[in-house]
Order: structure tokens, then C-alpha cells, then sequence
């Protein structure tokens, strides 16, 4: 009898319950290390940058796709994390909300979703075109991912791009993702993203949905609502305009 | 009772969803458009009436309010199934410059935007807790 296997085989298990108990841990020693500085890294924020971290090394050790989720004794994490119970924990956050607030940002909110992806998409084609990648559909596949990582293989698949395109233009919506996720609350402050209307703007622009609702959190879960309301319709506007509109502005242009 | 406030948060839910279904049907896109801004506005509306009227129950609101602050260790745990690994790795350089860019330079743009429209006032400090 070898108490590690039992041990080890009850976690396995009862995985959704061991993924209560491991994002618990990563919770306590957030906020522990946030104390040590004073409070002026938030503690969610800290929990964010962990997750990552441990995704990293997960995707390492396993060689999978889905971050730590893929050793058998965390993947109740890809439960407690995936969309299911994401989109409802989000949802629920806007319970409270005000819908005054939602109002006032009606005309900015919608703009900023506008703005937002036609801006992501032509700085994504700028950069693929500097990089080398000439023909049409590949510029219009990379600035796609670089709206999210769901609109890139989207329109990658519309326009007819090779796959290790399409390849770059997931990463480059992950690496989006992520860079919000940690740039956010390192930037609230000059941006001035305290308010309800400022949230909705940020995820018009935005958009990635897992990046504005962590990068939001980390800064002032208050603001997640607003910003999380936003950011869900601009995956839709992307994969709306990126193998449309804007593949056919490409081909004119080039 | 608690259950009735996960069950107001689940209606909400499949309303928004299906709504975004529908808008995904309609405008040709073969995927969700916004079916969680949908759900939080059905949310928004709906839970502001019912306490209006005194028909939501403290316990009922519990229900949600325990989902609204399991929110970010849900996003921890998302986080920590991202495929970071591969995207780092396996993006190389134009992945990685372009993931900062495509942040930095919209988000220069949100004090910007912001003076459109009524102003909206920060809200309150809070203690970190």
C-alpha cells in the first residue's frame, strides 16, 4: 500500500474539488506577497501573474495546450477556469451594477468597440507586413489574431491561411491576452481607468474577454462588470468585420 | 432560499446566450455574439425589479453575490490553463511584439474616449480586501 498513490488518486478523482483547493493556496500566498509590498500590488494581481506562471511551466511539462490543466492532478482546473463557469461567475458580477452608468456610455462604448477592433486589426497587418508575410490572406489572418485568438482562426479558416499563419495568430491573441491581464492595473492609474464609463471604453478597445476581466480585476474588481459587458460583443464584431469588411479593404488596397 | 438566486442567474444566462445565437445566425458569423453582455444586461434589469418589488430574498441574492466573488479565482484558475507555454515559445518575435503593441497604443486611447458622452465619476476608495 503506498499512501502517495492513495493520496495522489483522491486528488485526481475528486478533481474540480483539489482545483477549490490549489486556487485557494495560489489565493493565500497572492495577498501574502501583496502585504509585503504594502498593498501596492494587488493581491489578484499577483494571483493573475501565478497563474500564469504555473500555466507555463504546466505547458512545458506536459507539452499540452491547456496550461497546468493538462497534469492529471490539476485538471479540475480546466473546469473551474473553463467557459462554462467563467461566463457565469462573470455574468453574476453584474448583479449590482448600475444601469445609469451603462447609459452614459452608450455613444463611447460603442465607438470604442469600432475603434477597437479596426485599430487592432491594422496594427496586426502593419506588423505581419514587417515581418515579412506579403500575401493577402496571411496579413489578414495575423491582424485578425490580433484582435483576439478566437477571431484569428476564424478568419484564417474563412480567408484560406496555411496553418502555421493561423498558428501566429492564436499566439498573438494569447500574448494579447496576457499582456492585458498584467499591463492593466499597472497603467489604471495614468489612464485614468477608475470609473464605470472608463471600464466600458477599456473593453471596447480591449476586447479578450479573459484578459479585460483579469487585467480589470486586478486593477478594481468594481470596474469588471462594465468592462466585462463590452468586451463579450467584441469578439462578435471582429469575427463579423475581419473576414468581411475588412479582408475585402485588404484586397482592394493590395 | 439560495438556489433561487442561481436559478435567476441560469435563466439570465440561456436568455443572453440564446440571444447571442440568434444575432450570430442573423449576421452570418457562426459563433456567440455577445451572449454574456446580453446575459448581464437581462441580469441588470430583471434583479433591479425584483427588488424593486421586495421579491428578491437576501438569501436569494447571496446566491449570486457568492458567484460574483468566486469571480477571480475562477480567472486565476482560467489563467493558469492558458496556453502560455506555446504561445511564448512557439509564437516567436512577431507574437510577442505584437501582443504588447495591440495593448499599448488602444489603451492610450481610453482617456481619450472617455471625454465623449456624460463624464462618469471614480468610484470611492475601498480598503483592499
Amino acid at each position: 500500500m503506498d499512501i502517495m498513490d492513495i493520496i495522489v488518486g483522491i486528488m485526481t478523482d475528486y478533481g474540480l474539488v483539489m482545483s477549490f483547493a490549489v486556487v485557494g493556496v495560489v489565493m493565500w500566498v497572492s495577498y501574502g506577497l501583496s502585504k509585503l509590498t504594502k498593498g501596492r500590488i494587488h493581491g489578484s494581481a499577483i494571483a493573475i501573474v501565478l497563474g500564469l506562471v504555473l500555466a507555463f511551466i504546466g505547458g512545458i511539462a506536459t507539452g499540452g495546450s491547456k496550461g497546468l490543466s493538462d497534469v492529471a492532478l490539476f485538471s479540475g482546473l480546466g473546469v473551474m477556469g473553463g467557459s462554462m463557469l467563467r461566463d457565469f461567475a462573470i455574468i453574476s458580477t453584474a448583479f449590482g451594477a448600475r444601469l445609469e452608468e451603462i447609459k452614459k456610455s452608450g455613444l463611447p462604448g460603442i465607438l470604442s468597440l469600432l475603434i477597437g477592433v479596426v485599430l487592432a486589426f491594422i496594427l496586426g497587418v502593419v506588423l505581419a507586413f514587417a515581418f515579412g508575410y506579403t500575401d493577402v490572406a496571411s496579413m489578414t489572418t495575423i491582424g485578425a489574431g490580433a484582435v483576439t485568438f478566437i477571431v484569428g482562426p476564424v478568419t484564417g479558416a474563412a480567408v484560406g491561411a496555411t496553418s502555421d499563419v493561423v498558428a501566429i495568430s492564436i499566439a498573438i491573441g494569447v500574448i494579447k491576452s496576457i499582456v492585458v491581464m498584467i499591463i492593466t492595473p499597472v497603467l489604471a492609474k495614468p489612464l485614468r481607468l477608475n470609473n464605470p464609463k472608463a471600464a466600458m471604453i477599456y473593453g471596447g478597445l480591449m476586447g479578450t474577454t479573459s484578459g479585460t476581466a483579469a487585467g480589470l480585476a486586478a486593477t478594481d474588481a468594481r470596474l469588471v462588470p462594465y468592462g466585462a459587458m463590452t468586451a463579450t460583443f467584441y469578439t462578435g464584431l471582429g469575427c463579423l468585420l475581419c473576414p468581411s469588411v475588412l479582408y475585402l479593404a485588404m484586397t482592394t488596397l493590395l | 432560499m439560495v438556489v433561487y438566486g442561481l436559478t435567476l442567474l441560469a435563466g439570465c444566462m440561456f436568455l443572453g446566450m440564446f440571444c447571442g445565437d440568434v444575432l450570430g445566425v442573423v449576421t452570418g458569423v457562426d459563433s456567440n455574439v455577445g451572449g454574456v453582455g446580453f446575459a448581464m444586461l437581462a441580469l441588470i434589469l430583471i434583479s433591479s425589479k425584483l427588488t424593486k418589488e421586495g421579491k428578491l430574498s437576501e438569501k436569494a441574492q447571496s446566491g449570486i453575490t457568492f458567484w460574483s466573488a468566486m469571480y477571480i479565482p475562477v480567472v486565476v484558475a482560467m489563467t493558469a490553463c492558458q496556453d502560455v507555454a506555446s504561445a511564448i515559445v512557439g509564437g516567436g518575435a512577431l507574437a510577442i511584439i505584437s501582443g504588447i503593441v495591440v495593448v499599448v497604443i488602444p489603451l492610450l486611447l481610453v482617456p481619450v474616449l472617455q471625454k465623449l458622452g456624460k463624464p462618469s465619476d471614480p468610484l470611492p476608495p475601498i480598503e483592499q480586501g
